[in-house]
């Protein structure tokens, strides 16, 4: 399996990723807010260990990475692939990730609580998602003793986590609803079964470049299978919402959609400066030309790389020195013509 | 007055925090404020701003009338033996200290766990190792509810069937 950057998935023209996050906890230390930096050692160890000496299997294709050796802009570059949580990053010299060799899966270890699991999948594979990471649980569960109570589930820093402490979201692109406005409809709609949407960072992030994530709020009450089958339902309408959206925008005026696109391209193909808005935007406008078959010579897992790559952090990692506000959208455009050339 | 990040340019964003009566002030150009922000490191600036989190909402209806609130000076003397975490301080953060909070709190948890979840009992997956007991007793809950709809049915041999069923998993506890 790849991951959602460079491979395609089920209707990955409008579903980028599945996500799924499980929260656990170990019995016996504090959680990692009010924990000191020896027993937040003590707890990575545990967690790595149940992969890295318990599983020699899984040992070969997992690595772990502790934040204080990294950089604050290889964290944050990290938090831009969607590798790592801000909170994880944030939570240095705590924190440690154990990631695996197609960067699919992430084991935060003392972001809120002790361990956050996290499956990305390309495309629409929620299901697929959970096994693995229910799987993987599984085997840490072999050795850790996870915080668990019978009636409130798997105990969580926030109450907000406990029961599965599980967070499916998926990532969609959704440009047609959003020009046509009624992306409005689908976010109430939403809204009233659980659901919410956020921007492409997660909590607290804005929508940019038409990217919108969408995820189950309630944890406890419900099985896992339940939260899924639920998102599962409600992307599946959306994305059929979408389509239908683009088919109208096709119907009612073609030439003008085709402009938007080549335009959009013509602009990432010869710009000099780009602020990342901008450059989000213009890229959403190609993907959903790559999606009707406008444009097709680019592929959409470039696309994908292009929208990672942009990212402040992400660019001033490759450029290997600090860069200012300005002196990042000449890089950016540099970096967006070269690779659509 | 120059920015206190740069040094360079003029300080155009002016940030005055007062937390726990201590007041601090912050004198930053636009420029840096909007690095800052991009760069996704989580500014003072970005905490002020967005004073809308979890803890501010759960605050809120933690001490509305009949929803479990009680009286302050009883409630700030229980602590959680585990983690030394008052209830209060759980209100101000909205995270507890450790997992045996729920059992110190729990009689003030569940009007809680309800607002938010519209539920109080977990029905998802069970920790393998460590809950064996645990899917048990849930079996046991499950057959108890067939036995109870056999019987009703007049379906007495299969109530039967369960109810030795019932025995046999009662002996494995």
């Amino acid at each position: 399996m790849g991951n959602w950057i460079t491979t395609k998935g089920p209707e990955s023209d409008i579903v980028l990723s599945s996500r799924i996050r499980l929260a656990r906890n170990i019995k016996g230390y504090h959680f990692p807010h009010i924990m000191s930096v020896d027993e937040a050692k003590k707890v990575i160890k545990e967690c790595s260990n149940s992969i890295m000496e318990k599983s020699p299997v899984l040992a070969k294709d997992f690595h772990v990475i502790e934040m204080d050796k990294l950089s604050p802009i290889e964290r944050s570059a990290m938090v831009e692939e969607h590798l790592i949580s801000t909170g994880l990053a944030e939570n240095y010299p705590k924190s440690a990730v154990l990631l695996n060799t197609d960067s699919t899966v992430s084991i935060m270890i003392n972001e809120e609580d002790h361990i956050r699991l996290q499956v990305i999948y390309p495309g629409l594979q929620l299901k697929e998602a959970y096994e693995y990471a229910s799987k993987l649980d599984d085997v840490i569960e072999e050795s850790v003793d996870y915080a668990f109570d019978q009636r409130m589930g798997y105990l969580t820093a926030c109450p907000t986590n406990i029961g599965t402490g599980i967070r499916a979201s998926v990532m969609l692109h959704l440009p047609a609803l959003t020009v046509t406005g009624n992306i409005n409809g689908v976010l109430n709609a939403v809204a009233q079964v659980g659901l919410t949407i956020r921007g492409i960072y997660g909590e607290g992030s804005n929508v940019q470049g038409n990217i919108y994530q969408i995820s189950n709020q309630v944890t406890l009450g419900l099985s896992e299978e339940e939260v899924i089958s639920n998102l599962m339902a409600v992307t599946k309408q959306i994305v059929d919402n979408e389509k239908a959206a683009i088919e109208k925008l096709k119907e009612s005026n073609i030439m003008q959609l085709e402009d938007t696109v080549y335009r959009s391209l013509g602009i990432l193909k010869n710009a000099r400066l780009l602020s990342s808005n901008e450059c989000l935007n213009l890229i959403s406008n190609i993907r959903l030309g790559v999606g009707m078959g406008i444009i097709t010579d680019i592929d959409s897992t470039l696309l994908n790389e292009i929208m990672i790559s942009i990212q402040p952090a992400t660019l001033v990692k490759r450029e290997g020195k600090e860069l200012d506000s300005a002196s990042r959208d000449i890089k950016r455009a540099e970096y967006v013509r070269e690779r659509l050339k | 007055m120059i920015c206190q990040i740069c040094h360079k340019r003029p300080a155009t964003v002016h940030i005055t925090k007062i937390i726990n009566g201590v007041k601090t002030e912050m004198h930053i150009c636009e420029q840096c404020a909007k690095e800052k922000e991009e760069l996704g490191i989580k500014s003072d600036m970005s905490n002020f701003i967005t004073p809308f989190s979890f803890s501010n909402i759960l605050e809120g209806f933690m001490d509305f009338p009949g929803l479990g609130a009680v009286p302050r000076e009883v409630h700030e003397e229980i602590r959680c033996p585990g983690c030394g975490i008052s209830y209060d301080d759980f209100k101000k953060t909205g995270l507890f200290g450790c997992s045996q909070c729920y059992d110190t709190f729990r009689d003030r948890l569940e009007p809680i766990i309800k607002r938010i979840h519209g539920n109080t009992q977990h029905t998802g997956k069970v920790p393998k190792r460590s809950g064996g007991i645990i899917r048990l007793k849930r079996d046991i809950e499950g057959l108890k509810y067939e036995l109870k709809k056999a019987v009703e049915n007049e379906e007495y041999e299969k109530a039967a069937q369960i109810r030795d069923r019932i025995k046999e998993l009662n002996n494995e506890k």
